[in-house]
C-alpha cells in the first residue's frame, strides 16, 4: 500500500514514464465517457437518429428541387459526402456541453488535485467523441446504402474518405472543447455551438453545389472546410462532384485542403484547450 | 501510511502557509493567511461563509495559485512543486466530486487508477473503502441515486483511495442530517487514529471542538485567533447565560449584579433591555447562584438559560461583528448594540 506514494516525484517526470502515465490516464477517462454512453444510449441520438432523419428529409423533401448543375448524377449520391461532414461537425456542440458540465462539477477539482496528467482529461473527452463520430460515419454510410448511394471506387479510396472525415471531426472536437472551456453554462454552449455549426454546415457544398449560391457568397462557401470535406469524400467515393468545375484552390485540392484545415485547427485549439484547463480557476 | 513522507515530516509541520494572499477582483479572499499544521493532527479552520476557508484549501491543494505568499505541504511548495504535492494529498470539497452516472465502485476504481494505483490495486482498495464506509450494498448503483450522506461518504472514500498523508476536508458535514453528521465524525476520528494529517474547515464550533486538536479562527482572509479548542473557548468566555427580565427598568441593576460572573462585557442582544446575554465560565450551580443574587437585588427573572459558546459568540467577541455580517456598515451597526456592564 505504500508503493504508490513512495515513488519519487523526479521519476514521474521522466519522459517515458510521463508518456505511459498520460496514455494510462487517457484510457481510464475514455472508459468513463464510454460507460456513460452505455448507461444512457440516448446521448448518441445526435449521431444515430439525427443523420438518418436528415438523409431521408434531404433526399425525399429537398432533393427533387436541388439541381447538381452540369455534373449530373442523382442527389442521394451527392448528398452522402456532405452528410458525412455534417455528422462530424455536429458533435462539437455536444463536446462543448460535456466539457462545461464537467467543469461545473467538483469532479474536475478532484482531477486537478490528483497526480495525473493535465492534458489527459481533455484528450480523453476527444477520444470518446471520436468514437461517437465513427458511429455517426457508419450510420450515414448505412442509411446511404439503404437509399441507393454507392461507393464506385476502391476500398482504399473509401477508407481514405472516412479517415479524412474523422480527422476533420477530431479537429472540430478540440474547437468544441475550447468553446466548453470559455463558456459558463451548458445552455450557452449548446446555443453558441449551434450558431457556429449551422452556417458552417449550410454555407457549404454539403447540401447544394456552391455554384447555385449568389456570387458574393461563393468564396465563403468555397473556402469553408465543410465544402472541402464534402468535395474530398465525393471525389474519393466516386460520387457526383460539381466542385471539380470550381477554380478555387480548395475545390481543386479538396483532400489537401481538409488536411490543412484539420492540422491547422488542431495546432491552434488543442494547446489552447489544455492551457485554458490548466489556468481554470486561477 | 506513506513511508516516503513519514520520515521527512517527523519534526517539520505537515502544512505551512506564510502570508497567503488571493485576490478576486477587489475582494481579498485571502489577506495574509498564516498557518502551521503539525503532522498527524486534526487542524480546524473555523469561520463563516466567505471568510476564505475554501480559498485557503484550494491554494493548499494546488487548485489555485496564491497572488502572494508561500505554502508548503510536507515540505513541497504548492506552486513550484505542485506535482509532488498532489502525490501526497487527498481533497474532499464541499460538493461531491464524483461522476454521477458511474457506479460508486466505478468512481473509486477510476480515481484510484488516476491516483497511480494499478487497476487491480484500485479495485481491491475500492472494495476495502466501500466496506469501511458502509457502501457495499450501493456499490454498483449510479451515484445519482445516492443520498446526501452516501455521496459525502463516497467522496471521502475517493479522496482516501491513494493513501494520502495529508487530507483536506472542506466543510465535510454542511447540509448533512445529524445521523450522517455523527457517522462522518466517527470516520474522521478513525482517520486520525491512522496517522493522517487532516485540515478540516467548518462553520460549526462544536464540530471543530469535537474533532480538532488545534483551531484557527479565520475572518476576511486572515487568522484572527489560534489555539486548542479549550484555549479558544476560554478566551471568549466559554458559555453564555441568557436572561429575560420581567421588568426592563431592572436592566442596569441586573448588569451590575451579574458583572462578577461575566468573563467579558454583558451584552444586550437585539437592543432589547429585557434580554441580557452574559459570557460566563461554566461552573456547577451557576444558574442557581445567578438566580439567588438577582433575587437578593430584587430583580424578577422571567426566563434563564445557559448555552455553549457558538461561532457567533466567537466572532462577536473576536471581531466585534456577527459571523454572517460581512459589510463594514453592518459591523458598525453591530458594535453599537454592545452595552458596557
Amino acid at each position: 500500500m505504500t508503493a504508490i506514494t513512495a515513488v519519487p516525484a523526479a521519476d514521474l517526470t521522466t519522459g517515458r514514464k510521463a508518456a505511459a502515465q498520460f496514455f494510462g490516464d487517457v484510457w481510464v477517462l475514455t472508459k468513463r465517457s464510454i460507460s456513460r454512453i452505455k448507461n444512457e444510449p440516448e446521448t448518441l441520438s445526435n449521431v444515430t437518429i439525427q443523420p438518418v432523419m436528415f438523409v431521408l428529409m434531404f433526399t425525399y423533401v429537398f432533393g427533387g428541387a436541388i439541381g447538381l448543375g452540369g455534373a449530373g448524377g442523382s442527389y442521394h449520391s451527392y448528398l452522402i459526402g456532405g452528410m458525412l461532414g455534417m455528422s462530424m461537425a455536429q458533435t462539437a456542440p455536444g463536446t462543448a456541453v460535456a466539457v462545461v458540465s464537467d467543469m461545473s462539477t467538483g469532479l474536475i477539482d478532484r482531477f486537478r488535485s490528483l497526480p495525473m496528467s493535465r492534458a489527459a482529461v481533455l484528450t480523453a473527452r476527444t477520444i470518446a467523441d471520436l468514437l461517437t463520430q465513427a458511429i455517426g460515419a457508419a450510420v450515414v454510410a448505412l442509411v446511404g446504402i439503404a437509399i441507393g448511394w454507392r461507393i464506385t471506387t476502391g476500398v482504399g479510396d473509401a477508407m481514405e474518405a472516412f479517415a479524412l472525415a474523422l480527422l476533420f471531426g477530431y479537429a472540430f472536437t478540440w474547437a468544441g472543447v475550447c468553446l466548453g472551456m470559455v463558456l459558463r453554462s451548458a445552455e450557452a454552449a449548446q446555443q453558441t455551438g449551434f450558431i457556429i455549426f449551422l452556417p458552417l454546415t449550410f454555407i457549404s457544398s454539403a447540401f447544394v453545389p456552391t455554384q447555385s449560391m449568389p456570387g458574393w457568397l461563393q468564396p465563403v462557401a468555397e473556402w469553408n472546410p465543410m465544402t472541402s470535406l464534402a468535395a474530398a469524400c465525393r471525389s474519393l467515393f466516386g460520387n457526383p462532384n460539381p466542385a471539380t468545375a470550381v477554380h478555387a484552390w480548395p475545390e481543386q485540392h479538396p483532400e489537401l485542403a481538409v488536411v490543412c484545415w484539420a492540422v491547422g485547427m488542431l495546432v491552434v485549439f488543442a494547446p489552447l484547450a489544455v492551457r485554458l484547463y490548466r489556468n481554470k480557476g486561477r | 501510511m506513506s513511508t516516503a513522507t513519514s520520515t521527512a515530516t517527523s519534526e517539520s509541520p505537515a502544512i505551512e502557509a506564510e502570508g497567503l494572499v488571493k485576490l478576486y477582483g477587489n475582494t481579498r479572499a485571502l489577506d495574509g493567511l498564516n498557518l502551521t499544521v503539525p503532522a498527524g493532527t486534526v487542524y480546524g479552520l473555523l469561520g463563516p461563509n466567505g471568510a476564505g476557508k475554501t480559498t485557503a484549501v484550494r491554494v493548499l491543494a494546488t487548485l489555485i495559485r496564491p497572488d502572494a505568499g508561500h505554502a508548503r505541504v510536507l515540505g513541497a511548495d504548492v506552486v513550484d512543486h505542485a506535482a509532488q504535492v498532489r502525490t501526497t494529498i487527498g481533497l474532499t470539497g464541499q460538493y461531491a466530486a464524483l461522476d454521477e452516472y458511474l457506479s460508486g465502485r466505478a468512481n473509486l476504481v477510476m480515481i484510484g487508477q488516476l491516483s497511480r494505483l494499478t487497476a487491480r490495486a484500485a479495485r481491491k482498495r475500492a472494495d476495502e473503502l466501500l466496506e469501511r464506509f458502509d457502501l457495499t450494498k450501493a456499490a454498483s448503483r449510479a451515484v445519482k441515486t445516492y443520498s446526501g450522506g452516501m455521496r459525502r461518504r463516497l467522496d471521502l472514500a475517493a479522496s482516501l483511495i491513494g493513501h494520502p498523508a495529508v487530507l483536506f476536508l472542506d466543510e465535510p458535514t454542511t447540509g448533512l442530517d445529524p445521523g450522517a453528521r455523527a457517522l462522518m465524525w466517527e470516520i474522521v476520528r478513525q482517520l486520525v487514529a491512522d496517522g493522517t494529517t487532516l485540515l478540516l474547515t467548518t462553520q460549526y464550533l462544536d464540530e471543530a471542538d469535537q474533532l480538532a486538536s488545534r483551531i484557527a479562527v479565520i475572518d476576511t482572509g486572515r487568522v484572527i485567533a489560534e489555539g486548542t479548542p479549550a484555549e479558544l473557548k476560554a478566551s471568549i468566555g466559554g458559555q453564555r447565560l441568557l436572561l429575560t427580565l420581567a421588568d426592563e427598568s431592572d436592566a442596569a441593576v441586573a448588569a451590575e449584579v451579574l458583572a462578577p460572573f461575566a468573563t467579558s462585557p454583558v451584552l444586550s442582544p437585539n437592543g432589547s433591555s429585557r434580554l441580557l446575554e452574559v459570557p460566563v465560565a461554566a461552573t456547577d450551580g451557576l444558574a442557581t447562584e445567578v438566580v439567588r443574587v438577582l433575587d437578593t437585588a430584587g430583580v424578577k427573572v422571567s426566563d434563564i438559560a445557559v448555552r455553549g459558546a457558538s461561532l457567533d459568540d466567537v466572532f462577536l467577541t473576536l471581531t466585534g461583528h456577527a459571523a454572517e455580517e460581512k459589510k463594514a456598515a453592518a459591523k458598525k451597526a453591530k458594535k453599537k448594540e454592545e452595552v458596557p456592564a
